[in-house]
């Protein structure tokens, strides 16, 4: 067995008990990424040294019996998005390329107090805004399991970093599947939280009202060990929910008695790869194997979900970036080109004797914001800022806005009634695995598509979990997601591991 | 044919409250510090960070809308008002929308002078928001180079939104002068005009009456008044370029969009400023970051307890039980609540509100002036001042020396009596009065023969000679014993 191959979990165990150090067990994590990053790409900056040293100050700590972080010496790679003070965070956009935030989001500190070690950096979509990690301004992710293929977005890069054994578990973001959805397609285990669970203080909004921060691992446990560490009130997000936190990580192995599992008729329609379907009927069996019953069940608004979510999440987007204009912080237009550009305007309409376009004609400060946000946003994010614009203008906002409010509303109380019945709901992750690299390219909407088994989720608030349930014939693999009422956590962990437990899907490892 | 106009008048009213951090963040809200020394993350807008309400500053704004007469709504939440502009790091305003803290409240304003009738200012709404920053354009290098400071950024403001009730350029500025009577009693603004803590924006227009009825001209928004003064002054001369443009244009409401024109306090007129189209569209929607605020009836009940008396009341109360003017009532008032007090006291221990208020709203008020204190550190105590309007009274002060008496009471910050024997005064009893006057008639046959011809004035002789003999004298009742003694006399 490769040393990279164990879980967080197992890790934990083995620098407990002083059989390997932090050290030893980072250098393995950079050899490994030096093996194999230059053919996954999953990261957007690696800091060995830095690593290495945060490592050294554990194994000392440890030395001197000092007490530990719950994660002391594990290495860790950090989705691009969440502010360290110091350190660049570019949410893989040029906007940002040489942000250096001068705080740390709580999630930082709080992985900081737990001793975890970071690796580094992870790819993603552009602002988080995609489902590929192609919208990335500086690389395209490959999947571990096939380099052709996407690892799926917008956390591709940290779903592709623990599924090429490059971290034992990485940090993402779910916006409208962002952790789920990758994970499903790289094999690995990915959760997003409850709305609220963990401060989303110092991570770089998307859709504020469904970004959530979340976690990857090998296995359930590690999803249970990284929640348990970041997760916790922050006064300094008023939307975190100010309840206690569960010790997950002590109760994931308790599988869970006569559990009643839903599975949503909805789901199995039209567009479900038959593979897909096959291996989600064949867990929902492994459920009834170990005792569960299996209740099919209704979300009647979910066909609605996708757009929804599409009037929501940009909306939001087009207000929370609007603060990338060039004037206090990130990218700047050249200054120099843009006046050089507004006099060449001015002249052309001067010498065409144009009135009214002299009159239109930018101010410089206009012009500056004009060129700065068409030279630092890519495409995927210009697209979305122009929806949630246009969606939020004045004489469409009830139309579109307004509307989507209220079926989030909906599909929120489909979920209420859904889990009267059932307490999990179990069901496909996405359509089918892994698409190729520029497939989706020309057709924004097909990608949109591939949200729609997760999104439902961010807009009800509620906790979800991907894991591995199956292989298709060519070798990709297929997750299986599962959702539980908001603030039951700990039953959906001991949900998932108990499945993890009872089959070994969890233990194939990408061939790279 | 005559036409005849009324001035319609609203006023918005943006308040900074008086609290030690801004509204969203920790940062220190100190007028007047070093250009971007007085932020942080949130409030510079950095990306990650988020904003959470300083629960003071909504207190303030109740308080505020509390004592406006406001309803206050069970539930109100944030809204992003979204524009672009440089002082604005987010491109966003956090602001209320449609669910503002508090609405529907109304100000009474009267005119002691009986400038206009006494009436009811409806107010539409109050609600809170962020302050943007400043921009310092740097015209001199004329580079078009701006420095932006952001000290001000997300300091707490209250907006206070008048129906067009105001009818004259007068009831607006009586409005301004007891919407700010009534902020700084209840303490939560400074309302310092010159750093911006009270700011106001005027939208006015004239309705004309026609032969063919009321016709209301084009709303005009008038920015950038720096004093009420400057706002009385905008507001008339307004009126009278809205009525000339009347004349000319038979422009009316409706055949032009909302017009914002800027004061020019220097040439004492009004500029029409450019207005975007695109700028009207601000794409309100809730803010994700924040959550709704509720506010029980228990909340607002003790609120209204804790507010004490505000100065309508304090005004009915000195004009009613104190039997007081109008105009002394109001000049009381605007003193604020402390002189206010002091006057209770003279009122009170004196048993002479009328004398009471006469002291205060002159001599105390002048000396305050002339030592430039405030009342706590006055040298002569309320007790001190009642005895000394009682002593007149029973004429143990002489009243033509009264103001000796008190001026010395100050320099020497002493009592009634010390300051008498520190001026040699004594009184003067009765048969002491009566003895001078009938020796001073005596050597004086002329007068009387005077005053029986009718010549009354003739007596000031006789008056002038009396002080000289005694300084202590009163005068009046000086000249009554002479008149009374020549009447008498066979
Ligand atoms: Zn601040």
């Amino acid at each position: 067995m490769v040393l990279t191959d164990l879980s967080a979990a197992e890790h934990l165990r083995n620098l407990e008990s002083g059989s390997i150090s932090s050290v030893e067990l980072t250098q393995a994590y950079l050899d490994r990424i030096e093996a194999v990053e230059k053919k996954v790409d999953a990261f957007l900056r690696i800091d060995g040294d830095r690593a290495l040293q945060q490592a050294a100050e554990v194994d000392a700590k440890h030395a001197k019996r000092q007490p530990l972080g719950r994660l002391a010496g594990l290495p860790i790679a950090i989705k691009d998005i969440l502010c360290e003070r110091g350190q660049t965070t570019t949410c893989a956009s040029r906007m940002l390329e040489h942000f250096r935030p001068p705080y740390d989001a709580t999630a930082i500190t709080r992985l900081r107090a737990a001793d975890a070690v970071f690796l580094g950096r992870t790819n993603m979509d552009e602002f988080a805004m995609g489902g590929s990690t192609e919208s990335s301004a500086y690389k395209v992710t490959r999947n571990p399991w096939d380099l052709e293929r996407s690892p799926g977005g917008s956390s591709g890069g940290s779903a592709a970093a623990v599924a090429a054994g490059m971290a034992p578990f990485a940090i993402g973001t779910d916006t409208g599947g962002s952790i789920r959805q990758p994970a499903g397609l790289c094999g690995v285990v990915g959760m997003k939280p409850t709305y609220g669970r963990v401060s989303r203080y110092g991570l770089v909004a998307y859709a504020s009202s469904l970004d959530q921060i979340g976690a990857f691992g090998q296995s359930v446990e590690d999803a249970a060990l990284l929640l348990e560490s970041i997760a916790g009130h922050d006064p300094r997000d008023s939307t975190s929910l100010n309840v206690p936190v569960p010790p997950y990580s002590q109760t994931v192995n308790k599988p869970l008695a006569n559990v009643r599992i839903g599975w949503v008729r909805e789901h199995f329609g039209p567009g479900l790869d038959s593979e897909v379907e096959a291996a989600i009927r064949a867990a929902l069996e492994v459920y009834k194997s170990l005792g569960a019953t299996l209740h099919e069940i209704s979300l009647p608004h979910s066909k609605y979900a996708v757009a929804t979510y599409y009037v929501i999440a940009p909306s939001e987007a087009s207000s929370n970036l609007a603060r990338y204009d060039g004037v206090h912080f990130g990218y700047r237009t050249d200054e120099n080109e843009m006046l050089a550009e507004l006099a060449a305007d001015r002249k052309r309409l001067e010498t065409g004797g144009d009135k009214i376009g002299l009159d239109r004609l930018d101010s410089a400060l206009v012009r500056m914001y004009r060129r700065t946000r068409a030279e630092g946003f890519g495409p995927e994010v210009k697209r979305r800022i122009m929806l949630g614009t246009y969606a939020l203008s004045a004489g469409y906002y009830d139309a579109y806005y307004l509307k989507a409010l209220k079926v989030r509303r909906l599909i929120r109380q489909d979920f209420d009634q859904a889990f009267a019945k059932v307490d999990l709901i179990a069901g496909p992750i996405t359509p089918a695995p892994a698409f190729k690299i520029g497939e989706m390219a020309g057709d924004p909407l097909a990608l949109y598509l591939v949200d729609i088994y997760t999104v439902s989720a961010n807009l009800a608030g509620i906790p979800g979990l991907c894991l591995p349930c199956g292989q298709s014939k060519t070798g990709l693999p297929i997750g299986l997601q599962l959702q539980a009422p908001a603030l039951e956590e700990d039953r959906l962990l001991r949900g998932a591991r108990m499945y993890e437990q009872a089959t070994h899907w969890h233990k194939n490892r990408a061939m790279i | 044919m005559t036409e005849l106009y009324t001035t319609i008048i609203g006023l918005e009213v943006h308040v900074q409250l008086a609290t030690a951090s801004k509204l969203f963040c920790g940062c220190s809200t100190r007028f007047g510090a070093e250009p971007n020394t007085q932020t942080c993350p949130v409030c510079t807008g950095l990306p990650g960070t988020l904003p959470v309400m300083n629960r003071h500053a909504f207190e303030l704004a109740l308080q505020t809308a509390v004592a406006l007469n406001c309803e206050i709504p069970a539930f109100t939440k944030w809204d992003r008002k979204q524009y672009y502009y440089p002082d604005l790091p987010k491109n966003y305003q956090i602001s209320q929308y449609d669910l503002p803290m508090s609405q529907h409240g109304h100000l009474d304003i009267s005119d002691p002078k009986g400038g206009f009738e006494p009436k009811r200012v409806r107010i539409l709404r109050a609600h809170l928001e962020e302050d943007a920053g400043k921009s310092l354009h740097d015209e001199i290098a004329g580079k078009g180079d701006s420095l932006i400071d952001l000290n001000r950024t997300g300091t707490p403001l209250l907006e206070i939104v008048s129906e067009p009730d105001m009818r004259s350029s007068l009831e607006a500025k009586t409005f301004l002068n007891e919407l700010k009577l009534l902020l700084t009693y209840i303490g939560v603004s400074d309302c310092n005009m010159q750093e911006g803590s009270l700011r106001v924006d005027a939208n006015v227009n004239l309705h004309i009456d026609t032969p063919q009825g009321k016709v209301a001209t084009p709303i005009v928004e008038i920015k950038n008044m720096n004093s009420f003064r400057a706002v009385e002054r905008a507001l008339d001369y307004e009126a009278q370029r809205q009525w000339r443009e009347w004349q000319e244009t038979k422009r009316k409401l409706g055949d032009a969009p909302k017009q914002t024109r800027g004061w020019d306090d220097v040439a004492g007129v009004t500029r029409g400023q450019r207005s975007k189209e695109e700028s009207s569209d601000y794409r309100y929607f809730p803010d994700p970051d924040l959550v709704p605020v509720t506010t029980t009836s228990t909340e607002v009940d003790s609120i209204r307890q804790s507010l004490g008396e505000l100065p309508a009341t304090l005004r009915n109360r000195l004009e009613t039980d104190f039997s007081l003017s109008a105009y002394d009532a109001d000049v009381l008032i605007k003193q604020g609540r402390p002189i206010v007090d002091y006057y209770f006291v003279v009122a009170e221990e004196s048993g002479d509100t009328k004398a009471a208020a006469n002291w205060v709203t002159q001599d105390i008020l002048r000396t305050l002036k002339d030592l430039n204190t405030t009342i706590d550190a006055i040298p002569v105590p309320a007790a001190a001042l009642a005895d000394l309007i009682r002593k007149i009274k029973s004429g143990d002060v002489p009243s033509p020396r009264a103001r000796e008496v008190f001026q010395a009471m100050v320099e020497n910050r002493c009592d009634v009596a010390a300051a008498m024997e520190k001026l040699g005064i004594a009184a003067v009893d009765e048969s002491e009065l009566f003895a001078l006057c009938q020796k001073l008639l005596a050597a004086n046959p002329k007068t009387i023969a005077d005053v029986r011809a009718g010549k009354v004035q003739a007596i000031g002789a006789i008056i002038g000679q009396a002080k000289k003999q005694n300084p202590n004298v009163d005068p009046t009742r000086i000249r009554e014993i002479c008149l009374q003694l020549i009447e008498a006399a066979p």
